[in-house]
């Protein structure tokens, strides 16, 4: 036979649609799912059953109307749907900037799906949990090495619990030294993560908002007319979501010490800097990670991640309870800690995460993270040197200068000469089974564009994606109807957003929409 | 022994010709050029001081099995321990579904390429919607003290008040969280409850209602296990006053119990971590918050709620974010508290759970559990100087074992159950000393009468 001829670039992606219907509509009466152990017949002569014996106002008259499925329809149900969801296994993750989309190595699922860990409870004795405790401790120990500070808790259960966290035990501080009322103040950037502002006006914190001078950085001007002993904190993350690194960082530091306020490295974006600067030596208070992120544990649809929050002496003492200690011979949890602000979360954090974070780190060693810093710059860098050749999009900011480890693009051009917008090619690019995420808002770059290829992607899978985007940005110039219906490749087609902003419409549970709908059940 | 540079599996273009390469096409000398904007004096000098790393599999392998193989898990050790963590039956098509690489390693991507994500917590949220009786649930937060904690929020802000009111029944944890998260604009009061049967003091209550309280909290069961009677009085009392009634609630006691709507709940609330979640030393929690369909309380949400919209073509379903611009995401701090990464892959688990127990599963486990718990209460005050405080009292899942007159303290005795093989139950001594030397004892589906009377004959043995 004739040789076969090669892939096309792009790849003739199709999404897989299943056409699976909302679970309910699978429902069969009688059938089970999954069977229960019996009540001995002894247990049930002796006890009866308690359950009929509820009072009138606490008895379920009717079981919930929950499907009725055999073992195998579940499975295929949900197995068919997962199909439908791209993951970091399936396509080069690089489309979610801020998000850090890196491998997530399999081994370490492996290892956190021991029942020497899933099957511990959380108020086992001591003696019984040393390991899982002894991989907390050390692995606080690697991350106060790496951020430089002197206590950390894992105990946060995401990267924005964590700035909470940090939050809260700034509140603390400042409590501590009878400025609590004074200083209710806190000061943030508009490329600081938003939880960074919404956290800090949860506990109570009026909330300053800075925005960037005209190349982009942090203005450190802005900074100083905002500072006063009203200020308690800087919550600030570096390098910031355009990927600048705030080369002023110490400044601003400085000047909010001055002032009496506290200073938080919110290290989100900490991917690109491991081993090359630190919380420390910018002279911060306090920092946070987010295992989920920088350390490699899975995203899970949104959550678990892990958070870690990062603390020098002196706010060590307002940290979470229980700490882990180690006093040479056995590891322990410690409550007694008269100034801590108390639980964040049940129990000690996401241990799986935690577990999957600390033998990244064991894999890779000082210089593992060294390099998995280098290349997520490198990778940064020469995305944005291929992208910008792309028509329509630019760069803004920071002309001529290298990023740290992600950017935040613009398509203002191409909207300007086409009409497309970025939304617009955020759901196209989804024909080719990739994504991209436009930005926080509200939209301070216009019509932007966040990518961060991470250490994660060879050179080959960077250069596919930027030939998607060159593709797309082609057909917004010369074919722009392909973008304005799509998806065409996708799992479904152009919904109807209408009703997800219309009381009377939306529809946030299955029994909603069937109201709504006029439908009692649908067989 | 070579000098050979590292090439990481997990770093392709750490291969040192490709690396030359790139740097080639973006025309700098080295990596180094890229921290141009870093001041030296910022950088870190040296190398970090880290364990020196396990480059292959079967040597990280060995590392980690020799630290975890240190533990002792309730697989080996016959285990009553609660408390806010249990130990359930997991189906394994649960575990089979959260491990898959499209939900495990995907995260925030459009309702296209992630269909199946949005359809997944969807049906999570409808799944629980049937359990609750409720029309609007949220994509999971942290876990279930979060829930609590912002379900309070949401009914201050909903009725501009400033005052909720907490059981002196809940755990110390939960009300250690709520308290630091409710600071500093809302007070908090405890309702105490009553010393002879564990329930709430209405007439307590009632005092401490007034025209400022935003929310009458409660649990059902309570933390120390007894399933709450006076339920609609509860809720009429703070309703009478314009509070909103919050419950938080075992969402597995929902074949057998009627969910807290049915009673006058205005706000459900509570941790999926015992619908099919591992207990993962206290790492498998989510939480959910409930509500009825209305906007007033829909537009106070922090949380995302994915809700079905029709597409372009007949018969598909689209899914999307119900009133997005309400969130931290859209407006940062002018958003409902905050919105991020929390619980998802839990979420998603909880409604394979849920699909795979039906309605027929979720009554025989809340029967079986109550059968259970009512037998071990009977088993364990046979014992001599062992009391049950709140026997009378229906159960769920835990109760309370009074060692007092045993003259006995719980460490002890659960330092000797411990050499027997078996995880006692949990200490009450810190977080509830006006219970005198008492514990919470857990007995769940996955206990067969052998076990609790090899409870019991332990016991007797340990007490002598």
């Amino acid at each position: 036979m004739k040789p076969i001829a090669k892939k096309p670039s792009p790849r003739r992606f199709h999404q897989a649609r299943w056409d699976e219907p909302v679970i309910f509509e699978l429902s069969q009466t009688g059938q089970r799912g999954v069977l229960l152990p019996p009540v001995e017949a002894e247990i049930e002569k002796q006890v009866g059953n308690p359950a009929q014996k509820l009072p009138e106002a606490l008895r379920r008259k009717k079981p919930p109307a929950l499907p009725e499925m055999s073992q195998n329809q579940v499975l295929r149900h949900y197995v068919r749907v997962s199909q439908e969801t791209l993951g970091v296994d399936l396509n080069i993750d690089i489309g979610q900037g801020t998000c850090t989309m890196k491998y997530n190595p399999k081994i370490n699922d492996q290892l956190a799906s021991t029942p020497k860990l899933t099957e511990l409870h959380p108020l086992q004795d001591e003696v019984t949990v040393q390991g899982i405790l002894e991989i907390i401790y050390r692995l606080e120990g690697m991350l106060k090495e790496i951020s430089g500070m002197d206590r950390v808790s894992l105990q946060p259960g995401a990267g924005s619990a964590a700035i909470y966290t940090n939050i809260c035990m700034i509140r603390a501080y400042h409590a501590s030294r009878g400025d609590a009322q004074q200083r209710d103040e806190v000061i943030t950037t508009i490329f600081s993560h938003p939880s960074n502002a919404a956290a800090a006006k949860v506990a109570g914190y009026k909330v300053i908002t800075l925005y960037p001078d005209p190349d982009g950085y942090p203005d450190l001007e802005a900074l100083k007319a905002a500072v006063s002993d009203r200020t308690a904190a800087l919550l600030i993350t570096n390098p910031e979501d355009t990927g600048i690194f705030n080369p002023h960082i110490q400044e601003f530091v400085d000047v909010v010490h001055q002032a009496g306020g506290l200073c938080f490295y919110d290290q989100a974006n900490a991917n690109g800097i491991l081993g090359i600067t630190r919380a420390r030596e910018a002279g911060f208070d306090a920092c946070h990670f987010n295992l989920h992120k920088t350390f490699s544990t899975p995203h899970g649809c949104g959550g678990p991640g892990a958070g870690a929050s990062c603390v020098t002496d002196a706010l060590a003492p307002f940290l979470p309870v229980p700490t882990v200690e180690f006093d040479g011979q056995k590891y322990s949890l410690n409550y007694n800690r008269p100034q801590s602000i108390g639980k964040v979360r049940p129990f000690y954090g996401v241990t799986p995460n935690i577990l999957r974070a600390y033998a990244w780190i064991m894999s890779l060693g000082a210089d593992g993270l060294r390099e998995v810093s280098e290349v997520a710059v490198l990778n940064n860098n020469y995305l944005l040197k291929k992208v910008l050749e792309i028509r329509g999009v630019s760069a803004p900011y920071a002309k001529g200068k290298h990023r740290i480890e992600q950017v935040r693009y613009s398509w203002e051009k191409l909207t300007a000469e086409t009409g497309i917008h970025s939304e617009e090619m955020a759901v196209r690019i989804a024909d080719f089974g990739m994504h991209f995420w436009t930005s926080h808002h509200p939209f301070v770059v216009p019509e932007p564009m966040t990518l961060e290829p991470t250490e994660a992607y060879s050179k080959a899978d960077l250069d596919e994606y930027v030939a998607v985007l060159r593709q797309m940005a082609e057909e917004a110039y010369t074919n722009p109807e392909i973008i304005k219906t799509a998806p065409h490749n996708s799992t479904v087609h152009h919904t109807h957003h209408d009703p997800f902003d219309d009381p009377d419409e939306w529809a946030v549970t299955w029994r909603a929409y069937l109201r709504k709908t006029g439908q009692t059940k649908r067989e | 022994m070579t000098t050979k540079k590292t090439v990481y599996p997990y770093i392709p273009n750490s291969a040192p010709d490709v690396k030359a390469e790139m740097l080639r096409a973006v025309g700098a000398k080295s990596i180094d050029e890229f921290y141009a904007e870093i001041p030296a004096n910022l950088r870190f000098k040296g190398k970090l001081n880290l364990p020196e790393p396990l480059l292959s599999e079967v040597e990280l392998i060995r590392h980690v099995d020799g630290l975890l193989n240190t533990n002792r898990s309730t697989r080996e050790t016959l285990s009553f321990l609660g408390g806010g963590c249990y130990q359930h039956q997991i189906p394994a098509v649960c575990d089979e579904i959260n491990s898959r690489g499209e939900f495990l390693t995907a995260y925030a991507g459009e309702p296209y390429e992630d269909h199946g994500r949005f359809q997944a917590l969807f049906e999570y949220q409808s799944l629980m919607a049937e359990l609750l009786n409720m029309e609007v649930v949220n994509v999971p937060t942290y876990d279930g003290f979060q829930a609590a904690a912002t379900a309070l929020r949401m009914a201050a802000r909903i009725t501009g008040r400033t005052t909720v009111l907490l059981p002196a029944n809940m755990g110390a944890d939960k009300f250690s969280m709520i308290k630091e998260y409710l600071k500093p604009d809302i007070m908090i009061e405890r309702i105490p409850y009553q010393p002879q049967n564990g329930t709430l003091d209405l007439a307590a209550l009632k005092k401490l209602l007034n025209p400022e309280v935003a929310a009458v909290y409660f649990e059902n069961p309570t933390y120390l296990g007894l399933i709450e009677t006076q339920v609609e009085e509860i809720s009429a009392a703070a309703h009478d006053t314009g509070a909103l009634c919050v419950v938080g609630v075992e969402p597995l006691s929902l074949g057998v119990i009627q969910p807290p709507v049915e009673y006058g709940a205005d706000i459900a609330c509570g941790d999926i971590q015992s619908l099919g979640i591992h207990m993962h030393y206290g790492g498998g929690h989510g939480g959910f918050i409930a509500t009825q369909d209305d906007p007033t309380f829909i537009m106070e949400f922090p949380s995302r709620l994915f809700g079905v919209a029709p597409t372009d073509v007949e018969g598909e379903y689209g899914f999307g974010d119900v009133a997005y611009e309400r969130t931290s995401f859209a407006i940062r701090e002018e958003g409902k508290e905050w919105v991020g990464t929390a619980a998802a892959l839990w979420g998603i688990t909880a409604g394979v759970y849920l699909a795979l127990m039906g309605p027929q599963g979720m009554v025989e486990v809340g029967e079986g559990i109550m059968q259970r718990c009512r037998y071990a209460i009977q088993k364990l005050t046979e014992l001599p100087g062992v009391k049950v405080p709140f026997d009378m009292g229906p159960h769920f899942t835990e109760f309370v074992v009074d060692f007092t007159d045993t003259g006995k303290t719980v460490a002890d005795i659960n330092q000797a159950l411990l050499e027997q093989d078996i995880f006692g139950g949990v200490n009450l001594n810190r977080d509830f000393p006006e219970l005198g030397v008492s514990a919470l004892l857990c007995v769940t589906e996955i206990h067969t009468k052998a076990d609790i009377d090899r409870l019991a004959s332990s016991l007797k043995e340990v007490l002598g």
